[in-house]
C-alpha cells in the first residue's frame, strides 16, 4: 500500500492512495456505506458505474461476528469475494455509523462494548482480529475503546490506555501476508492532553495510518476542531488519516481542513431515508439565483432551489395545488437517476410506497456527495480550499436539500 | 417512467376481489373506500379507461366485474353479464384505439355455460386481444385447467390470450400447453421478499438453516447476476434482514421467469415443447 501527498492547501491535502490490490484513488475520499458487505439499497452491479470515484466502501466487522455470516465470509475468502466487490476498496471500521450509539460505558481490559445483531456485547481482541483477518479488508481500524466527551476523566484516560494496548495487540494478531493495513485508533475525547497522548502513542506504531475516534457524539464544533488539530499535529504527515463519526458536509469540510484523508459518511443515506435529495451547488463560480436569496423558508414550500428540511408524512394524500415538476433532482447532474427520471416520478414512487424511490434517491445522493468530495479535492489542488469552505458554509443557509416527498401534482 | 419497452395497465378490476370488504359494486361502477384517506371513491368503466388512456400503456384492460371462483349462485352470472355490458362502455370511452390495445376479460366463474356466453360476447366485439380472468383465486387445479382450456378453445387463434394472475412456473407451463400467451403475477417478487428463490428443481427456502452452509449458487443452470456472484449461504444471511436480500432474490426470481418464458418460446418454435 502506498500513500503519497500530492498537494496541500492549509492543512488540507490531496493524496494518492494505491492499495496492494492495485486499485488507486485520490484522497480526501468518501467511503460508501455497506451493511453485511453490500450497499444498503444500491444494486451492487450498479456500484462500479455509479460515479468515476465510486470505488471505496466501508464495512463493519461487527456485522460479521456471528455465524453463519462469520463462517460464510471466511469460506468465501474475504469480504471482497463474499460481496462480489473485487476491484473495490473495502475498509473495516469498527463503529457502525448506521447503527447504534456509543455509550462509552462498558469496557474491560478484554474488549469494548458494541451493539450487534444479538444485542450489546463485549467484543474481545482475539474475536475482533479473527473477523478482520477473515474479511481481508484493504485497510482496517484497530479495536477502539471509543468514549464520548462527557465521560469522567478517569474513564477517558482508561480509553486512551486500552486503545493503545489494543492497537499493539491487534498488530500482533494481523496476518503478515496481508501487509501493513492497520489504521491505529486515536481517542481522548474529553481532554486535549489525553488526545495528544493517544496520538503520540499511536504515532510510534508501525501502522499504515490512523483513525481518529470519539467524534460525532454531540461534541461542540469548536472543541472538535481543537481535538482534530491536536491529534493530527502529533501524527506523521505521510500516513493516512481517517475519522469516523463525521459525515455531514460541514463536518467533512472541518475534517479535511484539519488534514483528514478518508471519511465514511451516512449523510447521503440519511437524506434518502427522509426522502430528501441532495441539491447543494458544487461550484463556487455559480451564483445563487436571486429567488433563493429572497425566499422565506416555510415548511410546505418545496421549490427546486433546494429547500425544506421539514419532514413530510409519506402516506399523506395529495398536498393540494401544485405544479408538475418534470425536471430532474438536480439539473445537469449526470447520475443514473437524473439522466432518466424526474422529481414528480420519484414523488409518485414515494407516494406509492415503492422502494425504487429509495434506490433512485440513494444513487443520486451518493453521486452528488462524491462530486462534493471531488470539488473539495479540486479546491485543494488550486490552493483554494479555505475559500471553498467559506463559500460553501455561507450558502448553506439557503438549504441543502430537496424534499421529494412533497407533491408537485395538482 | 422512462421505460422504452412494452407496458400493460390493468383496469382496477382485480382490486374489487382483493379488497371486496371495502367495495360496493353497482351497474354504474365500483365504489371503493380509499385506502389512503377512507373517503369513498367510485371507479366506472369510463374512469378506468380514461386513466389508462392517460397513462398510455400499449395494452389496456377493460374494467370487468370479477368474483371469487369460490363464489356460487346468481352473483357469478350477474358479474358475467355486467362484464359484457361494461366492455361496451369501455370501448366507447377508449379515446386512443389506434395506439392502445383494449383487451376484454372473459368471466363466468367455473361455470362452462356462463364462460361460453362471455366468450361469444367478447369475440363478437372483435377486440385486439383477450384475457382469461377470474381465476387464480383458490379454485382447485382441475377446475382451473378446465376453464383455461375452454377459454383458449373459444378465443380466436390469431390474437393474444392473457391468463391473469398466474405466476407459479408449473401453472404457466400448463397454460402455455393449453394455448395461452401472456401472464402476470406478483408471485416471483413476493416470494423473494419472503426469502424463497425459484430454481429449476422448485422453490428454495433460503431461510432454512441448511442454507447457511450451502455454498452453491441459487440455481446452477441460471446465468443471472445473482447466481454468478452470490452463494446460497450469503443470501441466507441477507434475506429478511437486509433490503438488499429481497432485491437480490427478486432479481434472480425475475430472471428465472424470463428464462422460463424463453425456454417455452424456443421449445415451441423448435417443435420440442412436449419434452
Amino acid at each position: 500500500m502506498e500513500f503519497t501527498v500530492r498537494a496541500c492547501s492549509g492543512h488540507g491535502r490531496v493524496g494518492s492512495l494505491r492499495l496492494a490490490s492495485g486499485l488507486e484513488f485520490e484522497t480526501p475520499s468518501l467511503l460508501m456505506i455497506t451493511r453485511r458487505g453490500l450497499p444498503v439499497v444500491i444494486p451492487p452491479e450498479m456500484l462500479m458505474d455509479l460515479h468515476p470515484d465510486s470505488r471505496a466502501c466501508q464495512f463493519t466487522p461487527m456485522h460479521f461476528l456471528e455465524d453463519p455470516l462469520a463462517a460464510v465470509v471466511a469460506k468465501a475468502g474475504g469480504v471482497h469475494k463474499l460481496a462480489s466487490l473485487t476491484g473495490f476498496a473495502m475498509v473495516a471500521v469498527a463503529r457502525d455509523s448506521l447503527g447504534n450509539e456509543i455509550a462509552g460505558e462498558e469496557a474491560s481490559n478484554l474488549g469494548a462494548s458494541f451493539e450487534t445483531s444479538s444485542g450489546r456485547r463485549i467484543v474481545g481482541l482475539e474475536k475482533y482480529m479473527e473477523v478482520v483477518n477473515a474479511c481481508k479488508p484493504d485497510l482496517w481500524v484497530s479495536l477502539p475503546d471509543e468514549v464520548p466527551h462527557w465521560v469522567p476523566e478517569k474513564r477517558n484516560r482508561e480509553s486512551v490506555d486500552h486503545t493503545s494496548q489494543w492497537l499493539d495487540h491487534c498488530l500482533s494478531l494481523q496476518h503478515a501476508e496481508h501487509g501493513n493495513r492497520c489504521l491505529g485508533v486515536v481517542v481522548g475525547a474529553g481532554s486535549l492532553e489525553e488526545r495528544a497522548r493517544s496520538a503520540e502513542q499511536a504515532a510510534t506504531r508501525n501502522v499504515a495510518g490512523f483513525s481518529l475516534a470519539g467524534f460525532g457524539l454531540g461534541e461542540d464544533v469548536a472543541q472538535r476542531g481543537f481535538h482534530l488539530e491536536v491529534a493530527i499535529a502529533k501524527l506523521p504527515n505521510d500516513k493516512l488519516r481517517h475519522v469516523c463519526g463525521l459525515g455531514s458536509p460541514e463536518e467533512v469540510l472541518q475534517a479535511v481542513g484539519a488534514g483528514i484523508d478518508l471519511l465514511d459518511s451516512t449523510y447521503p443515506y440519511m437524506l434518502t431515508k427522509e426522502c430528501l435529495a441532495m441539491t447543494f451547488p458544487l461550484k463556487m463560480e455559480v451564483p445563487l439565483r436571486n429567488a433563493d436569496r429572497d425566499m422565506q423558508p416555510t415548511p410546505d414550500h418545496g421549490v427546486a432551489s433546494g429547500f425544506s428540511l421539514a419532514k413530510v408524512n409519506l402516506r399523506s394524500a395529495t398536498y393540494g395545488g401544485g405544479r408538475i415538476d418534470e425536471t430532474p433532482l438536480v439539473t445537469g447532474c449526470k447520475c443514473y437517476t437524473c439522466k432518466r427520471h424526474t422529481k414528480v416520478y420519484i414523488n409518485q414512487l414515494l407516494n406509492s410506497n415503492e422502494t425504487l424511490a429509495q434506490t433512485l434517491l440513494e444513487i443520486h445522493n451518493t453521486y452528488h456527495y462524491l462530486e462534493f468530495f471531488k470539488a473539495i479535492r479540486e479546491s485543494i489542488k488550486a490552493d483554494k480550499f479555505h475559500e471553498f469552505r467559506t463559500w460553501f458554509t455561507s450558502q448553506r443557509v439557503f438549504g441543502m436539500t430537496y424534499d421529494v416527498s412533497e407533491s408537485f401534482v395538482a | 417512467m422512462n421505460w422504452p419497452r412494452a407496458l400493460l395497465t390493468d383496469s382496477g378490476g382485480f382490486q374489487m376481489v382483493s379488497l371486496l370488504h371495502l367495495a360496493d359494486i353497482t351497474e354504474e361502477g365500483v365504489t371503493f373506500q380509499s385506502p389512503v384517506d377512507g373517503k369513498p371513491m367510485l371507479l366506472t368503466p369510463e374512469d378506468s379507461i380514461q386513466i389508462q388512456n392517460k397513462i398510455g400503456a400499449d395494452i389496456i384492460m377493460a374494467l370487468d366485474d370479477v368474483v371469487k371462483t369460490t363464489t356460487t349462485g346468481p352473483r357469478v352470472e350477474e358479474a358475467m353479464y355486467r362484464t359484457l355490458r361494461w366492455i361496451d362502455r369501455c370501448i366507447a370511452a377508449h379515446s386512443r384505439p389506434h395506439e392502445q390495445n383494449l383487451f376484454g376479460i372473459v368471466q363466468g366463474g367455473l361455470d362452462p355455460q356462463l364462460r361460453d356466453i362471455c366468450l361469444e360476447g367478447l369475440v363478437a366485439r372483435n377486440l385486439p386481444g383477450y384475457a382469461i380472468g377470474g381465476l387464480a383465486g383458490g379454485e382447485g387445479k382441475d377446475a382451473f385447467w378446465r376453464v383455461v382450456a375452454q377459454c383458449t378453445a373459444g378465443l380466436p387463434e390469431d390474437k393474444p390470450r392473457y391468463v391473469m394472475g398466474i405466476g407459479f412456473p408449473l401453472d404457466i407451463v400448463v397454460c402455455t400447453a393449453l394455448g395461452a400467451d401472456m401472464y402476470d403475477c406478483v408471485y416471483p417478487t413476493r416470494t423473494a421478499r419472503f426469502g424463497s428463490a425459484l430454481v429449476s428443481e422448485g422453490v428454495l427456502r433460503l431461510t432454512h438453516a441448511a442454507m447457511a452452509t450451502d455454498y452453491r449458487p441459487l440455481d446452477s443452470s441460471c446465468t443471472c447476476m445473482v447466481c454468478k456472484r452470490y452463494t446460497r449461504a450469503y443470501l441466507h444471511t441477507l434475506v429478511t434482514k437486509e433490503a438488499m436480500g429481497s432485491q437480490l432474490v427478486s432479481y434472480h426470481n425475475i430472471s428465472h421467469m424470463m428464462q422460463l418464458s424463453r425456454n417455452l418460446h424456443s421449445s415451441i418454435l423448435e417443435g420440442r415443447f412436449p419434452e
